[in-house]
C-alpha cells in the first residue's frame, strides 16, 4: 500500500475540490523501464527463436547477423528476458492473485470482449485477464529457462541424456508458442483499452480510466491519498 | 560436398520440393555393406578416413583397450568399437563393430535441422552435412537415432561421415573401403550390397551362426550402411547397436505438424486481434468517465 501511495501524484486541481486527482501515476519510472527491457528482449529474443522455430521464417535470422550469430545470441538474450522478467514479476507478484470477483469477470468476458464493463464487477489493479496472463508469463519463462539450459548446445545440453534434451526441445518450443501468443493478446489489449500505453510509457492515467477499467484500484488511491493529505 | 545440386533430393529447413527434373533418370542408390564377421580391428578404415578427409584428431589417452579414440569426435568420423562378450557357451566373443553416420534414408538430423540446406540427402542416399549452412545448434544430435553427428569444439560446427560423397560423385569408393584389408568393407549399389550380404549370411548360417542377418533397419526407412551381424537378433551386443532405430516421437513432434499449426495459431491470434479492433473497436474512457471518477473522489473522501 505504501508502494501506491508513494507511486501517485495527488495534483490538486485548484482549492475547490482538493480530492480531485488529476492523474494518478500507474507505473513509476522503474517499473516502466523494466517493463521495457523485458519487452525489447522479448521481441528479440522472440524473433531470433521464431527464426529457428520454421523454415518460412529462418530468414529473420538474418536480423541478427546470420544463422550462427542467432544461434549464438539467442540464450543469452533470453536470459536477459528472463532476468529482467524477474524484477517485473516480483514487483507485481502481489496484485496478480485471482479473488471471487476475478472468476465472475472472467465469466463474463462476452461482456468484456464487447466493451459492457458496466455490467463486470469491479476490478483491481489488474483484471482477471492480466491477472492469467501474469501467470502464464511466470510459467512459460520458468519453462524457456530450464529447457533452455538442457538444449544449450554449446555449454549445457552434453550434461543431459538424449531423451531428456528431446523432451526440452520441444516443451521449449511449445512455451515459446505460447509465450508469443499470450504477448500478442497482451499487445493487442493495449491497443484496445485507449490510455494503457500511456500508463505504460509516461506512467500515469486519468482518474475516468482508473475509475473505468480498475475501479476498486481506484478506490485505493483515493484512499491512499486522502489518508495522506489528512493531518493524522 | 561437391556434388551438383541437381543430385539433391532433400534440404534440411525446406518447405519446397528439391529440384526434380532428374528424379527417375535412374539413379543408382549405394550402400556401404561392413562385414563384422570378417572385421579383424585393425583400424585401417580409420586411417583411412582421417587421410583422405584430412583430419587429425587430438592424441588421447590409453585406457586399457583397443577402442582408440574412445568416442566418435568430430574429427574422428569411423571408430572401431570393441566389445567383450561372453556367449551361452560361456566363451568370449570380441565383436568389432565400425561406428559412424549410418546414412539414414529417413534421417533424424535432416528432419531436426532448422537451418536451410545445412544437411542434405543426394539421390544416391548419402546423407551429407554442409558446414558453410550449419549453425551449430546441435539439433542434428538431437535428430539422430545412432548419436553419429558430433559438434566441433574449434568452430562450433556438425561433422560426421561423408560417406565420402566427392569419391562417390566421381565413381571412386569410400576412402575406407579402399584401405580394409580383409574384404569386410564392400561399397556398390544397395542391392548388390543386399545380395552380397545374403550370400555372407547363409554362410555364416552354414557355419553355426543360426542368428546371422542383415543390419538394414526399417524404423529409419533402410540406411545405406548396413552390416553384416553374427547376431543380428541382439544388435545391442555390437556396443549398443539399437535394435529398432527409428527417429524418436519427440523429434517427429517438434518438426512435424506442430510447427505450422504453432505458426498459423500464432497469425490466427492477432488476425482476430485485428478484426475485434474492427468489429468492437477500442475502448475509451469519455467524459462522462472523468465525471464519474471525481464523484467517486469526493462521495469517498472519509467525513
Amino acid at each position: 500500500m505504501s508502494e501506491m501511495a508513494t507511486g501517485h501524484s495527488t495534483g490538486e486541481s485548484g482549492h475547490g475540490s482538493p480530492h480531485r486527482l488529476d492523474t494518478i501515476v500507474r507505473y513509476t519510472a522503474n517499473d516502466r523501464t523494466n517493463h521495457w527491457l523485458t519487452a525489447i528482449a522479448f521481441v528479440l529474443a522472440a524473433v531470433s527463436g521464431l527464426a529457428l522455430f520454421h523454415p518460412a521464417l529462418f530468414g529473420l535470422s538474418s536480423l541478427f547477423g546470420g544463422g550462427p550469430w542467432t544461434r549464438i545470441l539467442h540464450p543469452f538474450i533470453g536470459l536477459f528476458m528472463v532476468l529482467a522478467f524477474t524484477f517485473l514479476a516480483v514487483r507485481f507478484w502481489s496484485h496478480n492473485f485471482m479473488q471471487p470477483r476475478d472468476w465472475q469477470w472472467l465469466r463474463q468476458i462476452d461482456d468484456v470482449v464487447v466493451n459492457r464493463e458496466d455490467r463486470l464487477p469491479e476490478v483491481g489493479k489488474y483484471n482477471a485477464g492480466q491477472k492469467l496472463l501474469f501467470w502464464v508469463l511466470v510459467l512459460c519463462l520458468l519453462g524457456l529457462f530450464f529447457t533452455g539450459f538442457v538444449i544449450w548446445r554449446a555449454y549445457f545440453a552434453f550434461y543431459f541424456p538424449i531423451d531428456v534434451v528431446r523432451i526440452a526441445a520441444i516443451l521449449h518450443a511449445l512455451c515459446a508458442f505460447v509465450l508469443v501468443s499470450s504477448i500478442i493478446v497482451h499487445v493487442y489489449a493495449a491497443i484496445w483499452v485507449k490510455g494503457s500505453v500511456h500508463a505504460m510509457t509516461r506512467g500515469t492515467v486519468t482518474p475516468g480510466w482508473a475509475w473505468k477499467h480498475h475501479r476498486a484500484w481506484y478506490r485505493e488511491m483515493i484512499h491512499a491519498a486522502n489518508s495522506r493529505s489528512r493531518p493524522d | 560436398m561437391a556434388l551438383q545440386s541437381l543430385d539433391i533430393i532433400r534440404r534440411s529447413a525446406t518447405t519446397l520440393p528439391e529440384p526434380e527434373i532428374r528424379v527417375g533418370t535412374g539413379d543408382q542408390v549405394v550402400a556401404k555393406l561392413i562385414d563384422t564377421t570378417k572385421c579383424i580391428g585393425c583400424k585401417a578404415c580409420q586411417v583411412a578416413c582421417m587421410e583422405w578427409n584430412d583430419l587429425r584428431d587430438d592424441i588421447g589417452t590409453n585406457v586399457g583397450q583397443y577402442q582408440n579414440p574412445h568416442d566418435l569426435t568430430a574429427s574422428s568420423w569411423t571408430l572401431m568399437r570393441f566389445a567383450e562378450v561372453e556367449n551361452t557357451k560361456g566363451d568370449l566373443e570380441w565383436l568389432i563393430r565400425k561406428d559412424g553416420c549410418m546414412h539414414c534414408q529417413d534421417p533424424g538430423c535432416l528432419k531436426a535441422c532448422p537451418s536451410p540446406g545445412a544437411i542434405v540427402q543426394y539421390a544416391n542416399g548419402i546423407v551429407d552435412f554442409h558446414e558453410e549452412n550449419c549453425i551449430g545448434c546441435g539439433y542434428c544430435i538431437t535428430g539422430c537415432p545412432f548419436n553419429v553427428p558430433r559438434i566441433s569444439k574449434k568452430d562450433n560446427k556438425a561433422y560426421k561421415c561423408t560417406l565420402c560423397s566427392d569419391r562417390v560423385s566421381v565413381g571412386l569408393e569410400p576412402a575406407c573401403i579402399k584401405s580394409c584389408p580383409t574384404g569386410a568393407l564392400v561399397f556398390g549399389t544397395k542391392d548388390d550390397m543386399k545380395l552380397h550380404a545374403a550370400e555372407r549370411v547363409e554362410d555364416l548360417k552354414s557355419r553355426g551362426f543360426e542368428n546371422a542377418g542383415l543390419y538394414d533397419p526399417p524404423g529409419v526407412s533402410g540406411t545405406h550402411v548396413m552390416y553384416v551381424l553374427h547376431h543380428a537378433d541382439q544388435p545391442e551386443l555390437y556396443s549398443g547397436l539399437p535394435k529398432d532405430p527409428h527417429i524418436s516421437p519427440m523429434v517427429r513432434l517438434w518438426k512435424g505438424f506442430t510447427k505450422p499449426l504453432g505458426l498459423a495459431a500464432m497469425a490466427l491470434t492477432a488476425v482476430v486481434g485485428f478484426f475485434h479492433f474492427i468489429r468492437v473497436g477500442p475502448n475509451e474512457t469519455d467524459a462522462g468517465d472523468e465525471a464519474a471518477a471525481d464523484e467517486m473522489a469526493r462521495s469517498e473522501k472519509a467525513p
